[in-house]
């Protein structure tokens, strides 16, 4: 039977040649017929060449929560793709490829690492296939397994186009990525309407080229109805009507965005993957309009490097100005000493913190929650500070502006932590509305009209919460000092072990006000059935993968909950009677099991299982299932997950 | 027509009621005056003024003065004060910095900062030591020299101060000397008054770690340049020949040092538009709503941002 209305696309390529945009292309003509949409975009710290490739998911019915590693339909326009991407295509499913590609050696392509040629040939030959070291076998394995072979003469296509509508062979050549869409949609006999309409947004001020490539859409039509079929094909897509409007947003943007809802006025940053384009998507959108019609908006600072960045926006906050930075864990390594005296000068500052693959460089592309202990504990002495974790992009915009509040009400930086898989996971989503989360700047102290000029006691202990009122910089009729070192209540330093002690007390104490004042919905949220037959718990960016593995498990007889923990510092104790109906299970992109950990710490909590997957790479759902059932069936203590070709 | 109005703040205004820790004889002491003497001229209100120190014995003037006072870390007032006064162009910020401060741990700010010409008056105690940590040799002790603490003569070279400001792009390159109050407040005075990123490198005798270059050893040595005819500025139509010629006399005068020690203004560069310039260049609103002034809420507390343009730069349909 055909699947009609959901699929699972990739699309691979060397870098810089294009595959983003085609991906942009698919997404958006996927989304202008009204099915929601979640890409999912791998890539390598490299700028021209090196493999990149790009996962959408279609779904007509919902909105798709986390990726497939499982392909139904794959497109490529070179030999690499094909040699890694191969072997994920489902029975039923396709292959689009150039018919140049179809007996390439291994050996020939340039970066595919020899890793993955030496598993390549070891899983062919284990299948019984006649050619273990080429495309050639890979191309006679998938079609032993059912998949469907669609080899396609670029190169004729490209000759077509370019005498048809009279332009040199070089600028036929590039709508190579409206091909490897259009290809894709016509097999799919999805409307070439909605591609043509794409086309005409992603390239709307070159009208030409507009031209050109929606010319290339009706070749490709008539090339596939004369010389392909859907008829063997599993999978069918048609357009259908959704109500409502819908953006579409990686986290970079909707942390950007949710940042100036958030009233964000001040923004550092030094270049570091996967954090720059939130930054650079902020430069590019310094003035907006208000609802009342005003102009106003953001400064950006690009700095000398991370130390500079994190004390800029510290100077910046003390004036009163919403200040951000945004970095990831090298960053954050540097950031480390001025983060402390943020919290000892209880200034408001939030810190995103996108987590890529660590130690060190790591890989600075690819995911990991490896930094969620580093974020609690970075710095020396005991420094509060808040840590707060978004699950998806939805998310990731809401708490933009919760974070500003966080860190203005209880004065004391705010890690928000992200990653790299939300950094480039793309989704379809309903329009945020800025005015959901009201800003809440923390108390603020006003002079009094006829004050002459005196000291202010900005530290002040005269306070049950450890809240005392903010003296922006630049308030009339009084001044104060603050220090990095231990101070009195008008910032001075001071080595007295009384006023030490108070001050200590002071400052962490505004942690239990925090954790007093911040809603339980904010802190964390449960999913799933109170009667479950087991629990999940995790945080951060595997939610997505965990909701749907519950529903799929849910319906294998498995009735599973989540707790997702979005509030990590100070940790909500409140959740302890959440994790009693066990199994309890951790779901972590890390090797050592961070927040299990963290759950013995603070609640004496010792999970039965953990899944874990740090292979750089995001958790999907069909993984959490297999996994999931690997705990529950066979008492597993530990499951780590690991793709050959991912 | 002018109206002569006393300033509303004098030098016991500006003079913060608490004890100060310097060392007795300490050059710092003159720096302060100094800086006392120049708020009280100029006539800023305390509650306008901030003052940024690092951290080393020149990081404490802050806590001194009588206005707000920013204590950073180590290396990092220049960025802070960075932030201060683009969040809120209305307020004067000085930096007060040691050698170790600026020119070591904090070098990467000191060079990039020149890059921006933020309207803040940087003001460096040399003393050529890391005085706060005991005597150990500082970037700008001359390789060779041993002063007190030092177990063995320095086995690094110097940093040039003024020619590095020179280099990163300061558009106001001045030096006094600590004991030279009155030409010290003028200095202090022509730097605030720049607009624009200004250096002014101040010779700090350090009684108890430097030996070397004491009071005495300057005593006799320094001469103001300006008073000898030198002219820091560089016109605003300045040509190629008279800016190589302002350039060559301004690298004469800065490798100057030993019998004969230059202070006074070295240059003057008013034709770099400053970055809180160029920031309003690109983003009017910025004149009207500096950060640290921009109403982010309405009345109820609710977010301004109108999501509608952001809705159709990203919509899906
Ligand atoms: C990160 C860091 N490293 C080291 C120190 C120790 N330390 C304090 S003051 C100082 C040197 C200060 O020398 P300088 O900047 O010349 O100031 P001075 O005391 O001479 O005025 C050092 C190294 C510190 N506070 N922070
Ligand atoms: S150590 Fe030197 S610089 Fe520091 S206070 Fe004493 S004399 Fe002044
Ligand atoms: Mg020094």
């Amino acid at each position: 039977m055909k699947t009609v209305g959901e699929l699972s696309w990739r699309i691979g390529g060397p870098q810089g040649s294009g595959v983003d945009t085609a991906a942009r292309l698919f997404s958006l003509a996927a989304s202008l017929g009204g099915l929601n949409v979640l890409g999912r975009r791998e890539y390598y710290s490299n700028i021209i060449g090196r493999h990149s490739y790009y996962d959408v998911r279609l779904s007509a019915t919902r909105q798709p929560r986390s990726h497939r590693i499982r392909v139904d339909l794959l497109t490529s326009f070179e030999a690499e793709t094909l040699a890694r991407h191969a072997l994920s295509v489902v029975p039923g499913g396709g292959i689009i490829y150039n018919v140049k590609d179809e007996d390439t050696p291994f050996l020939r392509i340039t970066f595919l690492d020899e890793r993955v040629r030496q598993d390549l040939a070891r899983v062919l030959t284990e299948e019984g296939v006649e050619h273990t070291t080429s495309t050639k076998g890979l191309l006679e394995l998938a079609e032993k397994r059912g998949v469907q072979l669609y080899p396609v003469p670029y190169d004729e296509l490209f000759k077509t186009l370019s005498e048809r509508f009279d332009v040199p062979l070089g600028i036929a050549q590039r709508t190579r990525n409206t091909l490897a869409v259009a290809l894709s949609f016509a097999l799919l006999e999805f409307p070439r309407e909605f591609l043509k309409e794409a086309l005409a947004r992603v390239f709307a001020s070159k009208p030409k080229v507009v031209e050109l490539n929606q010319a290339a859409v009706d070749v490709i039509y008539d090339y596939m109805a004369s010389s392909h079929s859907n008829l063997a094909f599993d999978f069918r897509l048609e357009g259908v009507t959704q109500d409502g409007p819908r953006m579409m947003l990686n986290a970079n943007q909707a942390v950007a965005i949710g940042k100036l809802a958030g009233g964000l006025t001040f923004q550092t940053y030094y270049p570091i993957s996967p954090a720059t384009d939130e930054s650079v998507y902020l430069e590019a959108h310094t003035t907006y309009r208000t609802r009342e019609g005003d102009e106003q908006g953001v400064v950006v600072v690009q700095t000398e490097d991370e130390i500079s960045a994190i004390a800029m926006a510290s100077g910046a906050a003390l004036t009163g100005a919403r200040a951000a930075t945004a970095t990831s864990g090298p960053g954050f390594s540097l950031m480390v000493e001025q983060l402390g005296w943020t919290s000892m000068t209880e200034t408001p500052l939030v810190i995103t913190l996108y987590m890529r693959g660590g130690p060190s460089t790591g890989m600075p592309t690819r995911t990991d929650q490896g930094d969620l202990f580093f974020a609690l504990f970075a710095g020396h002495g005991e420094a509060p500070r808040i840590v707060y974790a978004s699950g998806d992009v939805e998310e990731a915009f809401y708490d933009a502006i919760r974070t500003l509040n966080y860190a203005e009400m209880f004065q004391m930086p705010v890690i928000h932590l992200v990653d790299k898989a939300l950094a480039s996971t793309t989704v379809t989503l309903p329009v945020p509305d800025p005015t959901q989360v009201p800003i809440r700047r923390g108390e603020i102290f006003v002079p009094e009209e006829d004050e002459g000029q005196r000291i202010v006691k900005r530290f002040s202990l005269d306070t049950e919460t450890g809240i005392s009122p903010r003296v922006l910089l630049g308030t009339p009729h009084v001044h104060h000092w603050m220090t990095g070192g231990e101070h009195t209540e008008e910032g001075r330093v001071t080595e007295d072990p009384v006023i030490r002690v108070r001050m200590h007390d002071k400052r962490l104490a505004k942690l239990e006000y925090a954790a007093k004042t911040i809603p339980a919905e904010e802190k964390f949220q449960v999913f799933g059935p109170e009667d479950a037959d087991f629990t999940v718990i995790s945080w951060g960016s595997t939610k997505g993968a965990i909701l749907e593995a519950l529903e799929i498990l849910e319906q294998k007889g498995l009735r599973g909950r989540f707790v997702q923990v979005k509030l990590l510092m100070p940790f909500p104790k409140e959740i302890a009677p959440l994790l009693e109906r066990r199994p309890l299970i951790l779901v972590e992109l890390t090797r050592t099991a961070q927040l299990a950990r963290l759950l013995r710490m603070e609640l004496g909590v010792e999970v039965d299982h953990r899944i874990l997957k740090y292979s750089g790479r995001p958790f999907s759902f069909e993984e959490l299932v297999d996994a999931l059932e690997a705990v529950l069936e066979r008492r597993e203590e530990e499951v780590t997950v690991l793709q050959l070709f991912e | 027509m002018a109206v002569e109005t006393k300033p509303r703040w004098t030098v016991k205004d500006f003079r913060a009621p608490y004890e100060v820790d310097w060392c007795p004889g300490c050059g710092d002491f003159g720096i302060l005056n100094a800086i006392y003497q120049a708020l009280a001229q100029m006539g800023v209100s305390p509650h306008e003024t901030v003052v940024v120190g690092g951290i080393g014995c020149s990081g404490k003037a802050q806590y001194y003065v009588n206005a707000y006072g920013v204590h950073t870390l180590h290396g990092r007032p220049l960025p802070v004060a960075t932030g201060i006064k683009l969040a809120n162009p209305n307020l004067k910020v000085f930096v007060v910095s040691g050698d170790g401060d600026s020119m070591a741990i904090g070098a990467a700010h000191f060079v990039n900062g020149g890059r921006r010409n933020v309207d803040i008056t940087y003001i460096m105690f040399n003393n050529e030591v890391y005085g706060l940590t005991k005597g150990q040799a500082s970037p700008t002790l001359p390789l060779g020299l041993q002063t007190k603490s030092l177990p063995e003569p320095n086995i690094q070279g110097n940093i040039n101060a003024l020619m590095l400001a020179f280099t990163t792009g300061y558009t106001w390159i001045g030096r006094g000397y600590a004991y030279n109050i009155k030409q010290l407040v003028r200095l202090i005075r022509e730097a605030t008054e720049h607009p624009g990123l200004a250096f002014l490198e101040v010779l700090q005798p350090c009684p108890t770690y430097n030996n070397l270059h004491t009071k005495d050893w300057y005593q006799g040595r320094l001469y103001d340049i300006n008073e000898e005819g030198y002219d820091p500025v560089l016109p605003p139509d300045a040509d190629d020949a008279t800016r190589r010629d302002l350039y060559a006399r301004f690298m004469e005068k800065v490798f100057e040092w030993g019998d004969r020690i230059p202070t006074g203004v070295f240059l003057v560069n008013r034709n770099l538009p400053t970055f809180e310039e160029r920031i309003a260049e690109r983003q009017p609103h910025y004149r009207i709503h500096p950060p640290a002034l921009t109403r982010i809420r309405d009345d109820e507390g609710r977010s301004l941002l109108d999501i509608q343009p952001f809705y159709e730069e990203h919509r899906a349909r």
